[in-house]
């Protein structure tokens, strides 16, 4: 039994728009169609989509906030919506631009709090509150009232809350928005331990696409609320009409190479790009190459996931 | 069903108390605060003073009268904001998305939303009510009967609850509106207003609307009536006098009906 | 000349769209005044049947006075916001450094919004609530051409008045980390000596002399006796005039404030 299960789940928005300056007409807006997927418990996904392709709507039905159109959802052996203060023990959620932190209160007070309202017993808080000050650095920030951290240390605190009360799944909605890339490697390698250790059941919402490399096996992709990719990163990538790089140091400048199969696209003094598809081989290539004119170092690029995705929404455009 | 009660009571007192140990840790700006709404209550009393410089009764009552009246009210009303003032302020945490954040929390979102920012300052109306009450009592001269004294805490309790259900209902209303409306101080802060005046003022029609259809009359009127031992002006069967219980239960139901049917309004309509 | 004045009401009518946009909130506040004036309205009654001529009014004056309390409470932004609310805002942001700058009067600025977003609290606020109370009280209303014009001039010069009391309280911020404070006093004691919680012609003996005297009293007091034809021809001048030297007082006393707050700014980089 999967830990969540979507069947068939759609969800219509009536939003009104201004026709004239009296009258006003509602138009119904799908946001999310007839997903369907499931996740086992232990599972890191990734969930990307441009904005407004109803990421924050699969979350909100899954969190129990908001009820669906249609189909049905079960979350760690509830029905979210039917079940809110039930399933709320069982979750974590951490919004990306919003706190989930009381604002005036120092950073400590708020675990505290969420000690009380979630009913952790004392050692199990005490455990989770050392491990998360240390591995999220938050010694320091303990004792700052909420509005005084920055976006970077807000972050940190929102997930230690997050995962204060040992949830089965933890829903992360952009949480590497905004930051340095030192605190973006930890955080990432925070994540990654507390899936692979603790066993937390992973959903990660996010437009940075590195996240998804460097911590997901899993993506879903969804536009227009349809699912238009379930399965493996590396899928993904076959997926794609991408293309491979290779970056070819000449032994001396030359003009532009013309190798079939591959298309030049820049030229910098003896360094040259070549483009060639994704599924091909490099071998032949290089080989073609060398025997057209001296090599003195040659790197391969892989394909960028960004021009796969954006494939993909080309491809899929429109509901 | 008495567990849940009982849960979020607890849940209540926790947010609570954590508001009131951050308002205290500004102590001289709390205490400012505090003082300052014992002022502002009190200039509606010295309002009332101010009248009575000019004449030596109003509706047939005398100024102590008056001031049982007034006291009574504002007791009421200042328990009620105390408890849950910040009430209204649900259409701005909707558009922020803050009730979102309550709503992922294994709580009850009213019982969030009434301790969230509980303001112990607004202890200084309570106490500015409380001191004219205090006076008018000692200025009376009331025939204590045990019944009598019953009715003060009677009239302390319902009259607080009927304040409780109206600010809820009237903070419900904004998940339709989604604003910020002054919709339900015209309700709170007016029937409080009201009820500082004897009903004797106010044409017979409006009373009896008073007393049936939004039931200002049960917060302190009747029960004043009975413990000054004035005579109801509409001469309403004596059941009706002693039905405080009832409305603020039928009120406190039609409340908790609208909060219901607002949170799942919410929850159908993402908005 | 003419350059001036289009910015002028430019800023102005800027203002009064903008407040014009809080459509609910209108409703919302017209719907109170309406419950206010009633609830009032008959509280003064109750006074004016135990004492008929209580303060010099009679009962129709009493009931006018409290419709025309309702109207004015927005108008004249009796306990605060208005444009002044923005620059405390800005204030606290660091944002008016850019303002001090401008080559625009930072007063006039300020001054012209509040003048715009009054207009129209005038025709909302001020207006529906007293045809709601004309409809349910006999009220009185001013009898020739003359007083309507010196009733106008009257409020606007309230509203002018209100804005120099506000405009300091706003530019304490200035100075005070908190102006929630000043703020705070300022609406109660605004609410009290305009004669909203009880009309300053019912203050008994010394109190009454001295309520009549401070610059609240051109809040509602002045206007109201205006309209309900208490400084009949000639004596009106005389109600304006005491309104205009507050005016002439406070946006003086503003002016200096703003030019400390100015060298304060720009020149300590507070």
């Amino acid at each position: 039994m999967a830990l969540i299960t979507v069947d068939g789940v759609s969800r219509t928005f009536d939003v009104k728009k201004k026709v004239s300056r009296f009258r006003r007409t509602t138009i119904t807006v799908q946001a999310v169609r007839e997903l369907s997927f499931a996740i086992e418990a232990g599972e890191m996904v990734g969930y990307i989509g441009p904005n407004g392709a109803g990421k924050s709507t699969t979350i909100k039905m899954l969190t129990g906030i908001l009820v669906p159109s249609a189909g049905t959802l079960r979350v760690a052996g509830h029905t979210p919506y039917a079940a809110r203060t039930a399933l709320a023990r069982r979750i974590g959620v951490v919004f990306g631009q919003r706190t989930a932190l009381w604002w005036d209160l120092p950073l400590q007070d708020s675990f505290e709090l969420l000690r009380r309202i979630y009913r952790i017993p004392p050692s199990r808080y005490a455990a989770n509150l050392a491990t998360f000050t240390e591995l999220l650095n938050l010694g320091d920030l303990l004792d700052i009232p909420v509005r005084q951290l920055s976006l970077g240390q807000r972050m940190r605190g929102d997930i230690a809350a997050a995962l204060l009360h040992d949830p089965d799944v933890v829903y992360l909605d952009e949480p590497t928005i905004g930051l340095d890339i030192v605190s973006k490697s930890n955080l990432r390698e925070f994540l990654r331990s507390t899936n692979r250790d603790r066993g937390v059941t992973v959903l990660l919402t996010t437009h940075d696409l590195d996240d998804i490399e460097q911590l997901c096996s899993r993506v879903m992709v969804i536009d227009f609320g349809r699912l238009i990719y379930d399965g493996p990163l590396e899928g993904l990538r076959a997926l794609g009409e991408s293309h491979r790089t290779l970056i070819v140091d000449l032994a001396e400048p030359s003009e532009p190479l013309r190798i079939s199969g591959a298309e030049t696209i820049r030229v910098e003094g003896p360094r040259q790009w070549l483009r060639f598809p994704a599924a091909a081989s490099a071998a032949p290539l290089i080989a073609a190459v060398a025997a057209a004119r001296p090599i003195a170092d040659l790197a391969i690029v892989e394909p960028d996931i960004e021009d796969v995705i954006k494939q993909l929404y080309l491809r899929h455009s429109g509901p | 069903m008495v567990d849940r009660i009982a849960a979020n009571a607890t849940a209540y007192l926790l947010l609570a108390r954590m508001w009131i140990r951050v308002s205290m840790s500004y102590r001289g700006s709390f205490v400012l605060l505090t003082v300052g709404q014992f002022l502002i209550s009190g200039l509606d009393f010295v309002a009332v003073l101010i009248m009575f410089t000019n004449v030596d009764a109003l509706g047939g009552f005398s100024l102590e009268e008056i001031a049982f009246l007034y006291g009574g009210s504002v007791l009421c009303l200042g328990f009620a904001d105390l408890l849950l003032g910040n009430i209204e302020r649900l259409g701005q945490r909707i558009r922020l998305g803050t009730l979102d954040a309550m709503m992922l929390r294994p709580v009850s979102v009213y019982v969030q939303i009434c301790a969230d920012e509980f303001a112990l300052r607004r202890i200084g109306k309570v106490a500015q009510g409380a001191l004219v009450f205090a006076w008018s009592v000692q200025a009376l001269r009331i025939n204590w009967t045990p019944a009598r004294i019953a009715m003060v805490p009677y009239l302390l309790v319902f009259g607080t609850a009927i304040f409780l259900a109206i600010f809820t209902i009237g903070a419900a209303v904004q998940f339709w509106t989604a604003e910020s409306t002054e919709l339900a101080n015209a309700f709170t802060y007016g029937g409080s207003t009201l009820a500082e005046f004897p009903m004797t003022i106010y044409p017979r029609e409006a009373v009896k609307a008073l007393t049936f259809v939004l039931p200002i009359t049960f917060v302190n009127w009747y029960p004043s009536l009975f413990i000054l031992d004035k005579p109801d002006p509409l001469h309403l069967p004596m059941g009706v006098q002693f039905a405080a219980p009832l409305a603020a239960l039928v009120l406190c139901g039609i409340a908790a009906v609208v909060w219901r049917s607002g949170v799942r309004r919410y929850r159908s309509t993402g908005s | 000349m003419r350059a001036t004045v289009s910015l002028w009401s430019a800023v102005a009518f800027r203002s009064f769209r903008r407040y014009s946009t809080y459509r609910a909130a209108t409703f919302a506040g017209i719907f109170t005044n309406c419950v206010f004036g009633i609830i009032i309205s008959f509280t003064y009654l109750a006074v004016w049947r135990q004492n008929p001529t209580a303060g010099g009014y009679d009962a129709t004056d009493a009931v006018t006075y409290v419709w025309l309390g309702q109207a004015m409470i927005m108008t004249v932004a009796v306990w605060s916001g208005g444009a002044t609310d923005d620059l405390a805002t800005r204030i606290r942001t660091g944002d008016v450094g850019i303002d001090l700058y401008r080559p625009v009067s930072l007063l006039g600025w300020y001054l012209v919004s509040d003048l715009g977003r009054s207009l129209y609290h005038l025709l909302t606020r001020g207006l529906a609530p007293t045809v709601v109370g004309a409809l349910l009280f006999d009220l009185r209303f001013p009898s020739g051409v003359l007083t309507w014009v010196a009733f106008l001039l009257s409020v606007v010069l309230a509203v002018t008045v209100s804005f120099g009391i506000r405009m300091l309280v706003s530019a304490s911020a200035f100075w005070l980390l908190d102006d929630a404070g000043v703020k705070n006093l300022a609406a109660v004691l605004a609410m009290f000596f305009s004669g909203l919680t009880v009309p300053l012609v019912l203050f008994p003996g010394w109190t009454r002399e001295l309520a009549t005297a401070l610059p609240w009293a051109s809040y509602l007091q002045v206007p109201a006796d205006i309209w309900l034809g208490k400084h009949p021809g000639v004596d009106a001048l005389s109600a304006l005039g005491f309104q205009a030297l507050w005016t002439v007082v406070l946006l003086l006393t503003c002016h200096v404030v703003l030019l400390r707050a100015n060298h304060k700014v720009v020149v300590q980089g507070g």
